[in-house]
């Protein structure tokens, strides 16, 4: 396929992983035509690197999604480039496998036959599929609920179902758009665990993009934070702690709440900026934010 | 702790609980004695108070109507109404379904085939299916056909509009996922829009039914006895008519209960077999 690099081959899965890096290169994305035009993406650039876990946070209605949905290659951008290991992105391909907001599992499926959709869907019902499914379904502990259909399972099961159904696919690169958002707080960190447990163990190319800090932190490599619209990187930070990470330890680590006060000022100046301009959405993140520096800070 | 439950532990079970549950069952059975209480007072109204209610004293009583049906379940011609509108519902129900499927899952998915099958559509779907008795009786060789083509055609676009509804209804990321896990458009359409439209075909299917007898019982009526036409004529349709032409009236109560009791039975398969068929929203 790609010039895809193989990092590691974890026991018992027997998946070869590869793992891709993505270059977003000046891209633009205008909605509507002439007078109506709305700029969502502006000249935005930045990498995805090769097996790391880069993390994009910026506040709700600036223009994350639509970034997703043009990594993916559902859209198109207006100009500039997307690319994968050097090849242009044209649309949708397995390369780059998308978990999406809310669930989307099939509700007429069975978590088993879920996950094992898109190796049928490619003619690939073979055996050796067949025991990555059962490996998966163990590593996210489904392993009972394998014959119960979606609505049957628990939000927090159900991410879990949806993790396992697109890492089956084994994409060099793994885009997942706010997976934990609407999860109750307590399900919310043993999702992080789950997670981060699964990227730890592969090393494939993630990108996560979320509203919220704390997930950002305790998950991240990489962390992009994105202006409001029209959206492009405002800041990068390396998040240097070091793994396996433990909710407990970034609670109390000097240097993950450091990122983390680094982080907020520059989400404060964004959202005052945008909040200046009149956003609805940004006196929200104003109003949000400034609950959490508060919290933090006592 | 009750009957219903060991019942419903038992294969089949399941089905019989749904249709006598519990407390359910026992609220049915006294609705139904009071209705027929109330029925009977009020038809009996002038007999026994010497006032006549209106409407309800001019209505046989349960008993005369009771007691007309009787002979009739002995009786051949009365089973074979049962079975002529039967057939005739079963035939029209599954043309509009063997047709009204494929054809709205084209509209669902082909802007081309939509944009130009819609207006002709959108024309013919508000022609109620008796202004079709007579063209039919023309048109169609047989008597038996013009009755089936005329509640073929109440049930069709029914089922067409709900595929259409349903299809298009379906979370537009189901489509993103199965795409970009690598699904051809066979493979998203057999195992994402088919199974995504199937609740809405069995809400299509459940009130096509309830069309298909009320059409059938129509065109019986209108049709007449058809013998001087060489079709078979007859039903349960024209069995009320024909009740009503011989002056007997506690048989045209006995003709629209068994419609009423077909029509149930009917619309209770219809609800089985649909929930056999969509797993997924039984287990919710």
């Amino acid at each position: 396929m790609s010039a895809a690099q193989e990092i590691q081959k974890p026991a018992g899965s027997g998946m070869q992983i590869k793992a891709a890096e993505m270059t977003i290169s000046h891209v633009d994305k205008t909605y509507g035509e002439k007078q109506f035009a709305t700029e969502v993406v502006k000249n935005c650039s930045f990498t995805i690197e090769r097996g790391k876990l880069t993390v994009m946070i910026g506040p709700s209605g600036c223009g994350k999604s639509t970034l997703i949905r043009l990594l993916a290659g559902f859209e198109k951008p207006t100009s500039g480039s997307i690319s994968i290991d050097g090849n242009k992105v044209t649309g949708p391909g397995r390369d780059r496998l998308v978990v999406f907001q809310e669930s989307a599992l099939f509700p007429w499926m069975s978590t088993y036959d879920n996950i094992m959709y898109g190796p049928k869907a490619r003619g690939e019902n073979t055996p050796e599929m067949r025991d990555r499914a059962e490996f998966l379904l163990d590593k996210v502990g489904l392993q009972r609920f394998r014959s119960k259909y979606p609505p049957q399972l628990s939000g927090g099961m159900q991410r879990r179902a949806e993790l396992a159904r697109a890492m089956i696919n084994n994409p060099e690169v793994m885009i997942l758009d706010e997976p934990f958002r609407g999860l109750d707080h307590m399900t919310k960190e043993l999702m992080w665990k789950y997670y981060a447990t699964l990227y730890e163990e592969s090393h494939r190319t993630n990108f996560f993009v979320t509203t919220d800090i704390d997930e950002a932190i305790f998950l991240a490599d990489r962390l992009l934070i994105m202006s409001n619209k029209p959206t492009q990187v405002r800041a990068v930070l390396d998040v240097d702690l070091p793994r396996p990470r433990s909710l407990s330890n970034i609670v109390d680590d000097d240097r993950a709440n450091q990122i983390k006060m680094e982080a907020l000022a520059i989400l404060h100046e964004e959202a005052m900026r945008s909040f200046a301009g009149g956003s609805k959405a940004a006196s929200d993140f104003i109003q949000a934010y400034s609950d959490r520096v508060g919290k933090s800070g006592k | 702790m009750n009957a219903s439950t060991i019942v419903a532990n038992r294969p089949m079970g399941r089905l019989r609980k749904s249709i006598f549950h519990d407390t359910g069952s026992r609220r049915a059975i006294v609705s139904l004695i009071l209705f027929l209480v109330f029925w009977e007072v009020g038809s009996q109204s002038k007999a026994w108070f010497g006032v006549q209610l209106p409407w309800i004293g001019m209505v046989p009583a349960p008993t005369a109507v009771f007691s007309a049906w009787g002979p009739l379940l002995l009786d051949p011609s009365y089973w074979q109404s049962w079975w002529q509108s039967s057939y005739r519902v079963f035939f029209g129900f599954i043309a509009a379904m063997i047709l009204g499927i494929p054809f709205g899952l084209l509209m669902a998915v082909s802007k081309n085939y939509r944009d130009t099958v819609f207006p002709v559509f959108e024309i013919f779907r508000p022609i109620p299916p008796l202004a079709w008795v007579p063209a039919a009786i023309i048109f169609w060789p047989t008597q038996e056909m013009s009755i089936a083509f005329v509640t073929f055609y109440g049930a069709f676009f029914t089922v067409v509009l709900n595929v259409i509804g349903g299809a298009r209804s379906i979370d537009v990321r189901y489509f993103q996922s199965a795409r970009s896990m690598g699904a051809n458009g066979w493979d998203i359409f057999r195992r994402i829009i088919l199974p995504g439209t199937l609740p809405s075909i069995v809400i299509g299917a459940t009130v096509g039914m309830g069309i298909t007898w009320e059409v059938v019982v129509a065109a019986e009526m209108i049709s007449g006895g058809g013998n001087s036409m060489g079709g078979a004529g007859g039903g349960l349709g024209f069995f009320i008519w024909n009740s009503y032409v011989g002056g007997s009236y506690p048989q045209i109560v006995v003709g629209m209960i068994s419609i009423g009791i077909a029509g149930y039975i009917s619309s209770t398969i219809i609800r089985w077999i649909g929930s056999r068929a969509t797993p997924w929203l039984r287990m919710r």
